[in-house]
């Protein structure tokens, strides 16, 4: 099986030979920076143009079909109109806070993205609580979200924003306590050794029923937590126009867009990791012959693979279902979803002892 | 009918004439608010229902016709005029309590003509701008641009929040205005420019937190002044219009238009042309609840409905696009017949849509009206009782979906309706799942009429022969039509000429908003949406 791994420390070794420790770390640091964002920018525009296709599918249309070989450029094109676009002056805005906004929901987006295991060692930060560090990170994004509401000075944008607040910090409830009974199962909160342990089986099928729970209570959870149908009250498009987006307008809009699409990618990254094994190939236990075939294939294709799988559901979901109302947004979580997933932990703890 | 001849008895004053089922009522402007509860409060014929009020300019006098009917004998129409001499400041008294829609058709009149409503809670222009200067269907009004030029700023916030009221005590006429909202309420425009306002609706919505207060909705965005190009229109010219008032539905308005204007000019119509009439129209109605069915889904966030609606809706518009030419807006009726024979095709793809149409309903029914989700959201929401659908004039399936038997194919048959056999959709509940259901409901039933009729066109003219100048003989003449969204009338006052003197068009959309406004307080700010999508009103249709 061929890793990252070895690429990296290659690299590692590469620097540490000609140049000094403090070198070695700052030309590392740029590097890192540099192949995250460009990784995040280029996913971005791939889901992009995942979401056109697979929505066109849903709806029987043809989707992007005119800028490029099926329309593969079409999110190409899109950013680079982007790009270009005028950044409208809003008056009575509260420039400051206005401009912050959008930088802070980017960042906590990138913040989780750099915490993913794509392969073992193409992972830039595995904290050894890992899995705290990815709960407490992506908040921050409501804190993006609520200034962005606030600081426009739209009542649209506001409502959107007290929505978005009171929706984001409900389901981050459902969302840790489904990842805390992972965290229970396998005794670590560290991503790379969560996807070690499943080395002879996803927590998936070794977490029995209660991991069964868990996963479906963290993808109707994390969905939640990526502001999208059904249920994207916060942006609710034919009640509040754009939600709490609704002033931004060229690259600054652009940021909130690609951090939604990424963090969909995030949730399902997180989801294909802590329950579906990550990176890990499917091993059997017992089935020699067919874990070496699975071996085979690479695991970054793997956790990919899974990571999309995941999208897909989100996308067939977003596709499928119409607007749940806000009252009923916060029941489904905190009478239904939250005492699951508290009955779901103490089961797994039996499970475990 | 003995019932209203007896009621009618006890106004001395009031000059009667009856024609069939018609009765016109006169009275004298004193007595108008006394004749007007007497026949909305009493036992026998509670006329209950104000189909519309038409505003008149006789020349010497101003005027005002209600035109009422009865939810027990909806075939009875009874004219309500009353009438004033005073031209520069007409005052008439208003009965905005006795029905819930004549406040907004008060406010209409108001705008056109100038009269003014005594004790009317809110005597705002309705369609113009606050600041307009004249009064447009009056005869003597002067359309030079230089007393209104076009308006280079917004019309200012502050002013159409103030709201005159004129109050007469002891022959003192006493005028004050006030703010429709308090300075510290939380008003937020829905529209005129909004994805889920159905055209260019302008909703001032007070809300607390998520939840609506008051509503005030603003017409006029999209008035194109449709009554007062009729009356410069010759009669042939006029027919293009009602097409695009109410553009999702515009077969059957255009066919309204030409049943009045062909029982004024008493012209037999060939068979042919009313069964040919009859299928488009049904073809028309199923396109428009489809629409009305992807909108509701759609202001529910499930965005792919709308468009499994609108694939369904295509179909119908090929066929539409070979025999009318045209697509949305169809151009097909004219007076006499229809504008050309059918496609050869026609027949075929009728035919072959039906079974195609029964499939997909059940499939819209499998993937949406069975969807959790969509239940929730609509269970439970949005009451509308059958009394207060009658006294809003909420017509059409939304009438019908609280109980209200109130088609107009039913009541009053027209073109082929009398000779297929079909039901009238109705539900008891009046809830937004009923209003959502019953346009499925309808879709079946008009594929069941078009089945019936589409095999059976009688060979012949598809028109009759028209005089190339048309007049119509001098009187009142009145069609009611079943639209998609529920009544739509043509009033056509004709003094002789090739032009019409005064033509109204009741149009079922405006009721409907002033449904909106009834059910959607106290509910969320999600819901007002999709509420308004279950009323499905369009928007063209109630500016004109």
């Amino acid at each position: 099986m061929f890793h990252f791994e070895v690429v990296t420390n290659w690299i590692d070794a590469l620097l540490r030979e000609h140049l000094s420790e403090g070198w070695t770390l700052l030309i590392e640091f740029i590097l890192i920076g540099v192949v995250i964002l460009t990784v995040y920018s280029v996913l971005a525009l791939i889901l992009i143009y995942l979401e056109r296709k697979v929505c066109a599918f849903f709806q029987c249309r043809i989707g992007p079909n005119r800028v490029g070989p099926f329309g593969v450029l079409q999110s190409v094109a899109d950013m680079v109109k982007i790009l270009l676009k005028e950044i409208i002056k809003i008056n009575k805005v509260d420039p400051f806070l206005f401009r912050l906004a959008c930088y802070l929901v980017i960042i906590a987006s990138i913040c989780t993205f750099g915490a993913i295991p794509f392969d073992k060692g193409l992972q830039a930060v595995d904290f050894n609580i890992g899995v705290f560090y990815l709960l407490a990170v992506s908040s921050i994004g409501v804190v993006g979200i609520l200034i962005a509401g606030w600081s426009s000075n739209n009542k649209y944008t506001l409502i959107g924003a007290m929505r978005s607040g009171a929706q984001l910090i409900s389901y981050e409830l459902s969302c840790g306590l489904s990842l805390l009974a992972i965290v229970v199962l396998s005794g670590t909160m560290q991503l790379s050794q969560i996807v070690e342990q499943q080395a002879d089986a996803w927590f998936i099928f070794k977490g029995h029923i209660p991991a069964l729970i868990a996963f479906i209570i963290y993808l109707i959870a994390g969905h939640a937590e990526t502001n999208r149908g059904p249920f994207d009250l916060p942006e609710a498009e034919s009640e509040l126009t754009a939600g709490y987006h609704t002033e931004y307008s060229g690259i600054q809009f652009g940021f909130f867009y690609l951090a939604e699409y990424l963090n969909m990618f995030i949730i399902a990254a997180i989801a294909a990791t802590v329950f579906l094994g990550g990176w890990m190939p499917l091993h059997i236990p017992g089935w020699e012959s067919f874990n070496g075939i699975m071996d085979y294939i690479p695991p970054v294709l793997w956790f990919l693979g899974k990571t999309f799988f995941c999208i897909f559901l989100a996308l067939w979901v977003r596709w499928s279902f119409p607007r749940l109302r806000i009252d009923q947004l916060l029941s489904l979580e905190w009478k239904i979803l939250m005492p699951i997933s508290l009955i779901n932990i103490l089961l797994m703890t039996l499970l475990v002892l | 009918m003995k019932a209203i001849d007896d009621l009618l008895l006890q106004f001395p004053y009031a000059t009667v004439e009856q024609k069939d089922k018609f009765y016109s009522v006169s009275v004298p402007k004193e007595n108008i608010h006394e004749t007007a509860s007497a026949l909305r409060n009493n036992d026998t014929v509670p006329f209950d229902f104000l189909i519309d009020i038409v505003g008149m300019d006789y020349g010497d006098t101003l005027g005002v016709i209600y035109i009422l009917s009865s939810s027990l004998y909806p075939t009875y129409i009874l004219r309500l005029k009353t009438e004033t001499p005073e031209r520069e400041d007409p005052l008439l008294d208003s009965l905005h309590e006795l029905w819930d829609s004549a406040g907004l058709y008060e406010r209409e009149v108001h705008d056109f003509f100038g009269i003014r409503f005594i004790n009317h809670p809110d005597m705002r222009r309705l369609f113009l701008r606050q600041d307009w200067k004249g009064y447009p269907l009056r005869k003597d009004y002067d359309a030079d641009p230089a007393i209104n030029p076009i308006p280079m700023d917004n019309e200012d916030l502050d002013d159409m929040e103030n709201i005159p009221v004129i109050e007469v005590n002891h022959g003192q006429k006493f005028e004050h205005q006030h703010k429709l909202f308090e300075a510290d309420e939380y008003v937020v425009n829905f529209g005129p420019q909004h994805p889920a306002t159905h055209g260019v609706l302008h909703l001032r919505v007070s809300l607390d937190g998520e939840i609506i207060k008051k509503i005030d909705p603003i017409f006029g965005y999209i008035h194109r002044g449709i009554e007062k190009m009729c009356e410069t229109y010759a009669y042939p010219q006029m027919l293009h219009l009602p097409d695009r008032m109410d553009y999702v539905s515009g077969p059957i308005n255009r066919h309204g238009l030409c049943l009045a204007i062909e029982k004024g000019l008493e012209l037999e119509v060939p068979e042919r042309a009313h069964y040919i009439r009859t299928i488009i129209d049904e073809l028309g109605r199923i396109a428009s609840h489809l629409l009305g069915w992807g909108c509701i889904a759609m202001d529910m966030g499930a965005i792919t409905a709308f468009v499994y609606g609108m694939r369904d809706r295509e179909k119908i518009m090929d066929i539409f696009e070979e025999t009318c030419g045209g697509r949305l807006m169809a151009n097909y009726s004219v007076i006499g017949g229809v504008m050309a024979d059918i496609h050869p095709n026609f027949q075929r793809k009728v035919k072959e849509f039906i079974p195609y149409m029964r499939k997909m309903l059940k499939e819209h029914h499998l993937l949406f009206t069975g969807n959790p989700i969509a239940r929730d959201r609509m269970d439970g929401v949005g009451y509308l009782s059958k009394e207060k659908a009658i006294a809003l004039g909420a017509t059409g399936p939304t009438g019908r979906a609280s109980g209200w038997s109130n088609d107009i194919r039913k009541i009053e048959p027209y073109a082929a309706y009398p000779h297929v056999d079909f039901k009238e959709m109705l539900r008891t509940d009046g809830m937004t799942f009923d209003r959502y259901v019953i346009r499925l409901d309808e879709i079946a039933e008009s594929l069941h009429i078009i089945e019936q009729l589409i095999d059976n066109i009688p060979e012949g003219d598809y028109a009759a022969k028209t005089k190339a100048v048309i007049r119509l003989p001098e009187g009142e003449y009145f069609q009611r039509v079943e639209n998609a969204r529920g009544e739509f009338d043509v009033y056509i006052n004709s003094r002789g000429d090739k032009y019409p003197y005064r033509v109204k068009f009741r149009s079922p959309s405006m009721t409907l908003v002033n449904t909106l406004k009834a059910i959607a307080v106290e509910t969320k700010v999600a819901d007002l949406i999709m509420l308004g999508g279950s009323l499905d009103y369009v928007v063209p249709c109630i500016d004109r």
